[in-house]
């Protein structure tokens, strides 16, 4: 992924930036300009609570290029409080912890570093969460 | 002595943040000195393979806003101070406030004083909302610091730090009483730019440097307020480990029962920009409305900052809307040397 490509989406990245949909109000991630249960014109952005539980996962070794420095690492289908699924990598967890309907909350982690001299690529995680209420 | 800022100011939320990782003492000891050298702390907080001082600054930055339940869209500051900023050029302020929703009516910028990094931005923050250029500020400070290895720093130096959002005194769950500085050109810790170590003047960090601007500050700032000691419920000095401000405390008079919930190296080390300010989250977390606190920051350089703290009638009700320091502290897994050396990159792969 290019530098206008990373601009452009890191509101989804950093924050889960989605949307709710104003004919059906579904909630809508990642943001998009037809709401994909309706197929009318999307809605305003309104950021995603971040709890979700995981819906299934896998454990990777062999990782591709540019995640090597931090596998091996578990990527996992994680359902949203508010429908959305997203596919993110599981962190401050050890990876033979994880189990289907684990509780999870997003965070902010750093994705991958492109090189010693590029950029470094921030984006949403999932962890076990700190604590029930939060 | 410093004005009073326009309008009273204090901490609207608060929020820190320390990683799961510690690396005991003994480990370092076993591994450059065969066990024989004590380390000076237990353990240290050591950053994941994928966090740094803009992830952590993230997260802290939440949770003070979960404290101050203020609308993101209203800071007027973003500010990270730092010795450890991913980017040499490109700000961790903009990264951080675009991942918490700041952007883009906002300052965003970090700032650089060895360990009062931190601090400095938070005294930036008082004057910029004391003088009603905006209604709330946002300082953090927040290091993943790094020793040579096999150094004597390599046993303290650790990751972690907190997260101030400075507003309107009515809505404040601690007012800022009064605060002052202190400072001098000595250098006792510095970092050319291309260097990833720093370096250290090891007789001169104690005398000149610590305690040649803590205790003053600290005096100063009594002075000023015409407090003693006594007049305090906590305080937090700046810890690089815990000889030092055990030291320069009870010099000027204050008891264990003061210090203690403050003074967290220990456990995770020295946050260096963060220190200080991960100190007063933990007391902040515990205080009871009318507790005055102390603390005073320091940075290598060199300088020190003092804040005069009153917790108020809000203090109770934020305490539980975030994480506390304490669960971020027992929230703990043990990695040995060789796990270090690969998640600090120390280990050369080609
Ligand atoms: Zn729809």
């Amino acid at each position: 992924m290019g530098i206008p490509n990373l601009w452009r989406t890191k509101g989804q990245r950093y924050s889960l930036a989605g949307e709710i949909c104003p004919s059906c109000s579904q909630h809508i991630f990642p943001p998009r300009d037809v709401c994909p249960h309706c197929a009318k014109p999307a809605g305003p952005i309104h950021t995603l609570s971040g709890r979700g539980e995981v819906y299934s996962y896998t454990t990777m070794y062999n990782v591709p290029q540019g995640f090597q420095e931090q596998s091996p690492y578990t990527v996992a289908l994680v359902k949203l409080e508010e429908g959305p699924m997203v596919t993110a990598q599981l962190t401050d967890v050890e990876n033979e912890e994880v189990a289907i309907g684990m509780k999870v909350e997003m965070v902010t982690r750093k994705l991958r570093e492109e090189s010693e001299e590029g950029q470094i690529v921030y984006g949403y995680k999932f962890r076990p969460r700190l604590t029930e209420a939060a | 002595m410093f004005n009073q800022p326009n309008r009273a100011v204090g901490i609207v939320g608060y929020g820190a943040y320390v990683p799961r990782f510690r690396l005991p003492g003994s480990e370092i000891s076993r591994v450059w000195t065969e066990g024989n050298s004590r380390s000076p702390i237990r353990e240290k907080a050591v950053p994941g393979k994928d966090e740094d001082t803009a992830t952590m600054s993230i997260e802290a930055a939440r949770n003070a806003l979960a404290r101050a339940q203020i609308d993101p869209q209203l800071l007027r500051a973003v500010w990270v101070g730092s010795e450890s900023h991913p980017y040499a050029v490109k700000p961790t302020g903009t990264i951080v406030a675009e991942a918490i929703g700041a952007t883009p009516v906002t300052l965003a910028a970090d700032w650089q004083f060895a360990c009062k990094a931190g601090t400095e931005a938070t005294q930036a923050a008082i004057g910029f909302v004391g003088s009603g250029m905006g209604d709330y500020a946002l300082s953090i400070g927040m290091d993943t610091a790094q020793g040579r290895p096999g150094d004597a720093l390599e046993y303290t130096a650790g990751a972690g730090g907190a997260a101030y959002i400075i507003g309107p005194a009515e809505q404040a769950c601690a007012l800022i009483q009064r605060t002052g500085s202190y400072v001098s050109d000595t250098t006792d810790f510095w970092r050319r730019p291309t260097t990833h170590y720093p370096s250290h003047a090891e007789r001169f960090s104690g005398d000149p440097g610590y305690f040649g601007h803590v205790v003053p500050a600290a005096a100063a700032l009594m002075a000023e307020m015409g407090t003693t000691p006594a007049d305090y419920r906590y305080v937090v000095f700046h810890q690089p480990n815990a000889k030092f401000p055990t030291r320069a405390l009870e010099q000027l008079g204050f008891t264990k029962e003061q210090w203690q919930t403050g003074l967290l190296v220990r456990e995770i080390g020295n946050t260096y920009a963060g220190a200080a300010m991960i100190g007063l989250t933990a007391v902040l977390d515990v205080a009871a409305p009318g507790d005055r606190i102390l603390m005073v920051s320091y940075g290598s350089g060199a300088g020190s900052d003092g804040f005069d703290l009153l917790a108020t009638d809000k203090i109770t009700e934020v305490q539980t809307r975030a994480p506390s320091t304490r669960s971020y502290i027992e929230r703990r897994v043990q990695i040995d040397y060789a796990q270090y050396v690969r998640m600090r990159r120390k280990l050369a792969t080609h």
